[in-house]
């Protein structure tokens, strides 16, 4: 990792990585800003502190690996990927428009994307893959995922689930952000999820329960997780369009942007503030 | 001369015919290619069905059983691929393609994943266990997908030469196998990927038959020469990309096409056929195949009989389209 990225700041790197978040949305009148937002701090702190990678090689063989599974947060995935160095900030104005390398949802040709995504609940058996793959090639890389709460309604969760723990894949780490929203409002209104560490613990794994705003407890997790006989999984509390008050715990900005200039203003403000 | 009761694979036909299992082909073949220590093998709890067992065997740290999570076996497979393996996985058709369909979807086609799905205990010659294990649409949902490539051996032998070449060249790819052992076509190695094989050469009409059924067609043939038709047999082990050549070429030279195959009328072979014919030179094309319905329990070969799936079914085709002008 580059000494240079480890010296910058973190909170301003999120500002900016939330701000990139709500225009890119706004741009494209349309994609995911709610769990964009909730997932920023965990992104930004994998990608600018954690992940051993090279944006001048993307394609590596030794590098850690990070999987999307719940694919929509892509205007926050490459926003950081662009902070990052991995292509250009001028693509992000593409986001979401015809002919434009940066779709809706992830996909693994755009440089710093190991695997593509959007159909929930399958980015996590990928993750396992990749982790499996490690092992069977005597590698030391790591594979970090992250995962929706609405993402586990989804049996294939539960399917990585039983494989990442019958496999011992401790190279394994996998975030859940646990905003308690999906598309049609409440998680457990929808379908309850309940105690996620205490079902993913069930399961074989490594589990604990965090503030994922907080750079502290997120690097604190990631530490915890490095002398694990298992797979680990760091369930993050969130706050689903965090930053942005409009659009904090509502359901309504699950999948939708600032509806006007006006409102873009007032949420670049907050974020600003924050 | 052959009479046209006994072109019934049952009572006694398929007893004459030499048989072998595909599925040990591709045990064995998987066996060979895994010496490459890129091979890794999964299998979703019918391993010993599949004969991926075999592999697994011989190369136990290269083999994954995910238990029955035929999803998450395509997801892990796409993982697996992105860092350099060459990727096997196998279940039975019915689940490889339709329990697990979003996954070959999204992980295995739209993320251009280096993975191989090999499947067995396609169509009604799963037998006794009926309809819900009997694929018929496997062939429709995998030839719909944008890069995936659709295999089916007509033997053993070719089932060999497949998994080779699927083995040699970067997927996704599709086989799809039987169950039953599958009546011996080949004396000699003749699959070339993307072109269908000549089996005989014929002028009045174009048999198209891909699987268990291009041996059926073979018989059709020989019988319908002792009634002074002349078929040509086409072998279409490369459902996609379909041979768009031989079948224009059969179209014109022959006029009338007839496919067989062990699958739905619906987005098999009979309709990448017809879809050719209809873009470039129409002439009539009928599809032999299961008819919109599932299929049920029974013997393998009770059922290919009661489903028209035999040389006597081929041959009725045959003969009915003889009987319009052209």
């Amino acid at each position: 990792m580059q000494d240079s990225v480890q010296s910058e700041n973190l909170e301003e790197i999120a500002k900016e990585v939330r701000k990139s978040i709500v225009k890119m949305t706004f741009e494209a009148k349309s994609g995911h800003p709610g769990g964009s937002l909730s997932a920023t701090e965990i992104l930004t702190y994998l990608y600018f502190r954690e992940l051993n990678i090279d944006p001048a090689n993307p394609n590596w063989p030794d590098r850690d690996r990070f999987v999307l599974s719940k694919g929509h947060a892509t205007p926050a995935l490459y926003s950081v990927l662009s902070m990052r160095g991995f292509f250009d900030s001028s693509l992000l104005q593409g986001f979401r428009k015809i002919s434009s390398l940066l779709q809706g949802h992830v996909v693994n040709h755009v440089p710093g994307v190991d695997i593509t995504a959007g159909s929930l609940g399958q980015g996590l058996s990928n993750a396992v893959g990749l982790a499996l793959a490690a092992r069977i090639d005597k590698k030391n890389y790591r594979v970090f995922a992250m995962i929706g709460d609405g993402e586990s309604d989804e049996g294939s969760i539960w399917e990585a689930a039983l494989s990442a723990a019958h496999l011992k894949l401790s190279n394994l780490i996998v975030f859940l952000d646990r905003n308690m929203i999906q598309l049609d409002g409440f998680t457990e209104e929808i379908l309850t999820l309940g105690d996620l560490e205490a079902k993913l613990r069930s399961f074989g794994w490594r589990a604990t329960t965090i503030d994922g705003h907080s750079f502290a407890e997120i690097r604190k997790a990631i530490e915890w997780a490095k002398d694990a006989d298992r797979p680990t999984m760091i369930v993050a509390r969130t706050v689903k369009g965090k930053g942005v008050k409009f659009m904090e715990n509502n359901p309504e900005y699950h999948g939708k942007p600032a509806p006007n200039e006006e409102k873009l203003n007032e949420a670049l403000r907050d974020i600003e503030g924050m | 001369m052959m009479m046209s009761t006994e072109l019934n694979w049952l009572p006694d036909l398929i007893n004459k015919i030499e048989k072998k299992s595909v599925r040990e082909a591709y045990g064995s073949t998987l066996v060979s290619v895994g010496a490459d220590k890129s091979v890794v093998v999964l299998d979703a709890d019918l391993s010993t069905s599949t004969h991926t067992s075999m592999f697994q065997k011989k190369y136990p740290d290269r083999f994954f059983n995910v238990g029955i999570s035929e999803n998450n076996m395509m997801g892990v497979a796409s993982g697996l691929s992105w860092t350099g393996k060459k990727v096997f996985v196998s279940s039975f058709a019915i689940f490889a393609t339709g329990r697990a369909y979003d996954f070959v979807r999204q992980s295995v086609c739209y993320a251009d994943s280096d993975v191989r799905i090999v499947a067995t205990h396609a169509g009604l010659t799963v037998g006794e266990d009926g309809a819900t294990h009997q694929m018929l649409e496997d062939i429709g949902l995998m030839t719909g997908l944008p890069r995936m490539r659709v295999l089916v051996p007509a033997d053993a032998m070719e089932t060999e030469q497949i998994v080779r070449y699927v083995y040699e060249n970067r997927g996704p790819f599709y086989v799809r196998l039987s169950r039953e052992r599958v009546p011996v076509v080949h004396e000699a190695e003749t699959f070339k990927y993307g072109k269908a094989e000549t089996i005989a050469d014929g002028d009045d009409i174009t048999i198209m038959a891909t699987g268990i059924l291009v041996s059926a067609a073979k018989i059709a043939a020989s019988y319908l020469k002792q009634k002074g038709i002349s078929a040509r047999v086409l072998n279409v082990a490369t459902i996609k990309p379909i041979d768009s050549d031989a079948i224009i070429k059969a179209a014109r030279e022959t006029g009338r096409i007839l496919t067989a195959e062990e699958h739905s009328i619906y987005n098999g072979l009979g309709s990448r056929v017809s879809e050719v014919v209809t873009e470039t030179y129409p002439v009539r094309v009928q599809r032999l195949g299961v008819r919109d319905t599932f299929g049920e329990s029974g013997k393998s070969w009770q059922l290919m009989d009661k489903y028209g799936l035999n040389p006597m079914g081929i041959v009725n085709g045959v003969e009915e389209m003889m009987k319009v002008t052209i």
